[in-house]
């Protein structure tokens, strides 16, 4: 990083805004500022927020290594708290970060990264255009696959979809899987055509989700309401809704420079690196489930 | 009937599927870093032995199954049901044929079993690990030939069939492992 000009910055673990993604869960922590009554911040789920401030504030190309916090249910892969590494490039976009972090995985002893659109990822593993499908083919092929839940959300038909029966085909070679669905988009920008694609991309190591990255939305606007819709998904999940971060939104309308950025499951790299199936057997101290 | 939510899934765990209950084998959380987590479980319905995967959206509740396996003694049959007794509270309980399944090759009487109960009802019964039974019907051994490792079917009180080393005769007693339905050992009387 020191030698590309990357600058390595540190930014808050706490905040007083969280996700607002309907997929990812913070954990909270109360500050009770000596009696004054407790105020309750989230321990950020990424360095995602703050890092893209630093941007907009002129800092150039930065990266971080950190540590980060979700409360998913611990399971083979997942742990409440694990190591992030996350960059940003102004000037690129995701093919071009792509390339930038096959260099990485390359210069750590891993093979060449294949590249696949989430498309023809989908359509050779599944059948079906993940574009272009109804909700009732994205069902029937659901159950077929074991889905067990009804679901009519578009998104976690495609989420189930995916998990089950394209990523455990991806093989174990690593593999850049990139233009997502619009309804994936995440903090994704869209680009317009047919179909219409989000510029993210995620890369796989032996079937494995490792990194995820996008050409950054900069568009204040629209970022806003993307944290609107979130919160409305959220609502109607009944999970409680997120403290938008108004500091992100006003940075992004003072002018986010175009940029790409990529978040990197480090434990996860390490399991790939040291071909160990359990993120258990890379952490001296790994969190336990119940029972 | 309780309801047990995803983050309450293990091993062992009983649930109603379609109408069947299913014992759960393995419980694996599925979560896309930007997507739906799931819970990917793979259990073995309890009627039919059948495995299957069955994958739940994170968060939602399943009805689960009132079965309960307990230690129960082998009394007699009548050639239609099994009967057994739980030996605390000297209750009787019958079970089917279809229930007994290949237990009943290796049962004489007395016999502790292990029975899961659905509904109060025995689902499946397992046989004891290890069995000693008479012999009551194979071939004479043939002199001379006890350091081949030969084997030769020998006919047991219950019925079962095992094969025995040549060595064997009819009327020995021997211990048989119901798991792998192989000979053990001669058991000295």
């Amino acid at each position: 990083m020191e030698r590309r000009g990357i600058m390595e910055v540190e930014t808050p673990i706490l905040d007083v805004s969280g996700n607002t993604d309907p997929n990812i869960e913070c954990l909270s922590a109360n500050i009770r500022h000596g009696g004054a009554g407790p105020r309750q911040f989230y321990l950020h789920t990424s360095p995602e927020f703050p890092m893209k401030r630093l941007l907009a504030a002129g800092a150039g190309p930065i990266y971080q290594i950190v540590r980060v916090f979700r409360d998913d249910p611990i399971g083979r892969l997942h742990q409440p708290e694990f190591t992030m590494l996350e960059w940003y490039r102004l000037g690129f976009d995701h093919q071009h970060l792509m390339t930038e972090l096959e260099e990485l995985i390359r210069a750590l002893g891993l093979p060449a990264v294949r590249r696949i659109t989430y498309g023809a990822a989908f359509v050779t593993h599944c059948g079906l255009d993940p574009h272009t499908a109804g909700i009732e083919e994205l069902q029937a092929a659901a159950a077929g696959h074991g889905l067990a839940s009804t679901e009519d959300d578009r998104s976690v038909l495609l989420d189930f979809l995916f998990s089950h029966a394209v990523a455990p085909r991806l093989g174990e070679a690593p593999i850049f899987v990139y233009d997502y669905p619009v309804c994936q988009a995440a903090l994704a920008r869209i680009r317009e055509g047919d179909p219409q694609v989000a510029e993210r991309f995620e890369l796989f190591l032996d079937c494995i989700e490792i990194a995820n990255g996008y050409n950054e939305l900069t568009d204040y606007l629209k970022q806003d309401s993307r944290f609107l819709r979130d919160n409305e998904r959220r609502a109607r999940r009944g999970l409680e809704t997120m403290p938008v971060d108004d500091k992100l939104i006003a940075a992004m309308r003072h002018g986010l420079p175009e940029c790409a950025g990529v978040a990197v499951g480090l434990d996860r790299l390490l399991m790939a690196m040291l071909g160990v199936k359990r993120i258990d057997d890379v952490l001296a101290f790994p969190h336990s489930g119940p029972g | 009937m309780a309801f047990y939510s995803t983050s309450e899934f293990k091993n062992g765990l009983k649930l109603m599927i379609d109408g069947s209950p299913f014992t759960i084998l393995d419980n694996d959380v599925v979560k896309p870093g930007k997507g739906q987590a799931f819970n990917r479980v793979k259990m073995r319905n309890l009627k039919t032995g059948r495995v299957i995967e069955k994958t739940y959206k994170s968060g939602e509740s399943v009805e689960g199954a009132d079965v309960v396996d307990l230690a129960l003694q082998y009394l007699y049959n009548d050639g239609e049901m099994w009967y057994f007794m739980d030996p605390s509270s000297f209750e009787q309980l019958a079970a089917t044929r279809e229930a007994m399944g290949e237990a009943t090759k290796w049962l004489k009487g007395e016999e502790m079993c292990d029975v899961t109960l659905w509904n109060g009802n025995p689902l499946s019964v397992s046989a004891p690990n290890f069995v000693i039974l008479k012999i009551t019907e194979t071939d004479p051994g043939v002199r001379g030939d006890t350091a081949t490792g030969g084997t030769k079917p020998a006919k047991l009180e219950t019925g079962a069939v095992v094969k025995v080393p040549l060595f064997v005769e009819e009327g020995e007693t021997i211990k048989v492992d119901t798991r792998t339905e192989t000979y053990i050992s001669r058991i000295k009387e």
